[in-house]
């Protein structure tokens, strides 16, 4: 995987996908592996996001490469007019590695295009952010023990959360079973549900969070939020029908685990937080596991 | 009407589109930058076909095509057939065929894609529907245009 970029999941083939989850596994053993030392990173981020850049910046700290870039547009000379172009052809003159986040869809395949260096997308509008997906499934595979043949319940907006498209795509790999829980205007696109058809597997969906705790081995949550309603009446007709809470977590499988890309609002209720079935928080650190497998193999510091 | 079509059909020398999907005629003209030519070009749209009800057609004089040029107008007109003339007499005749690939022409209809930001030379692949249309993957954003969204840069 020496010198890929990783723009879209689907660049990754399942083999390779499952490789980076091994070698995450060896950082989750022994995370301070300075293997990196010689390297210099950069995080452009265009658009803020506190928690993907700081788990890239953990991990990349952690193998002991060096850090350059900028956490918000308004602190590089995109304020000033340069454009994305410029900026990654000057930025990989400095760095042995760009990760990058940008407001515009499709924005990190083409810094690849124009880069020296290999691309990492950390987020590219509403388009794609495959370092999450590798997480989730970095996440599942450790709580069940393996990714095959799970029952997978997505729940909230599905319309617009990326993380549900691209984790739905890696998951039909896997002969997966799919259960969609959203509002009737917050489905999955149809060109997610193809490719779940293309694989040859089934997916049902709800529009009631219950029907689907006792079957699932993972409910993954998303916020469903205000701005994507045009009728602001259903949004208030649907708006608490979409939280979990402890009461409604009895009678789930023992192995079911809880998924969420944070930040959560209101979703999930705080009193989830400390029973067996919360696994968010890990699911945030182990993204850190997970970029320093990235890093470390696209830099060849690891094979 | 008889007179048009006598001059139509005088071609000499060039390239006659035909079969064009009669809503498409001024798309294809477009997408084939015409008005930009200094040949003789004729024109016509809404006419009667027996395979297409209506159909649209132009005639280019002293102009023949590479297939990749011409292949682009597929995203629009499936259907088209391309004659090519000399001395009056079809020396070839081809229906269009559908490009994998189309580069910097088609405008990607995601306002948020790069491509509508900085420039970029839009590229698509192309994919063709259940329902015989087509549909253009950006490369970037992965987004989908499809049938009237099609609009060029």
């Amino acid at each position: 995987m020496k010198n890929k970029n990783l723009i879209s999941i689907t660049d990754f083939s399942k083999e390779e996908q499952l490789h980076v989850l091994d070698v995450a596994e060896s950082f989750e053993q022994d995370p301070r592996q300075r293997i990196l030392t010689d390297k210099v990173v950069a995080t452009l981020f265009f658009e803020p996001s506190t928690r993907t850049r700081l788990s890239f910046e953990s991990a990349a700290n952690q193998l002991g490469a060096r850090i350059i870039g900028f956490s918000d547009a308004a602190n590089s000379s995109t304020a000033k007019g340069e454009s994305l172009k410029d900026t990654i052809l000057m930025v990989s003159n400095y760095a042995d590695l760009i990760v990058m986040r940008h407001p515009k869809e499709g924005s990190s395949r083409y810094a690849s295009e124009v880069a020296g260096v290999p691309v990492i997308n950390a987020g590219d509008g509403a388009n794609q952010h495959p370092t999450q997906c590798l997480l989730d499934l970095y996440s599942i595979r450790k709580t069940q023990g393996r990714l095959d043949k799970l029952d997978i319940a997505f729940v909230g907006d599905l319309k617009y959360g990326r993380t549900v498209h691209s984790l739905t795509q890696a998951l039909c790999n896997f002969d997966c079973t799919f259960h969609l829980v959203s509002p009737v205007e917050l489905k999955l696109p149809s060109y997610v549900k193809q490719t779940i058809k293309d694989h040859k597997l089934e997916y049902h969906q709800y529009t009631e969070l219950a029907d689907v705790i006792p079957t699932a081995d993972i409910i993954y949550m998303t916020r469903v939020q205000r701005e994507r309603f045009a009728d602001l009446m259903e949004y208030e007709k649907v708006k608490n029908s979409y939280i979990l809470n402890k009461a409604m977590l009895e009678g789930c499988k023992s192995n079911m685990k809880i998924l969420h890309p944070l930040p959560r609002v209101n979703e999930i209720a705080t009193d989830v937080d400390d029973t067996p079935y919360a696994y968010y928080f890990q699911q945030a650190k182990n993204g850190v596991f997970v970029r320093q497998a990235l890093m470390a193999l696209i830099l060849g510091a690891k094979q | 009407m008889a007179k048009t079509e006598l001059i139509v059909s005088a071609l000499e020398n060039g390239t006659v589109i035909d079969h064009i999907d009669s809503t498409q005629v001024f798309r294809v003209l477009q997408l084939l930058n015409l008005s930009q030519s200094s040949e003789t070009v004729y024109l016509g749209s809404n006419l009667e076909s027996k395979k297409l009800g209506k159909k649209g057609i132009i005639k280019v004089a002293n102009h023949f095509f590479a297939d990749e040029e011409i292949n682009k107008i597929a995203i629009v007109s499936p259907n088209a057939t391309i004659i090519e003339i000399k001395n009056f007499e079809v020396v070839k005749k081809t229906k269009v065929s559908l490009p994998e690939k189309i580069n910097g022409i088609v405008k990607c209809m995601n306002p948020n894609c790069i491509t509508n930001h900085e420039a970029v030379t839009s590229r698509f692949t192309v994919m063709q529907q259940q329902d015989g249309t087509i549909k253009l993957k950006c490369r970037y954003c992965e987004k989908f245009t499809t049938g009237e969204n099609i609009t060029f840069k």
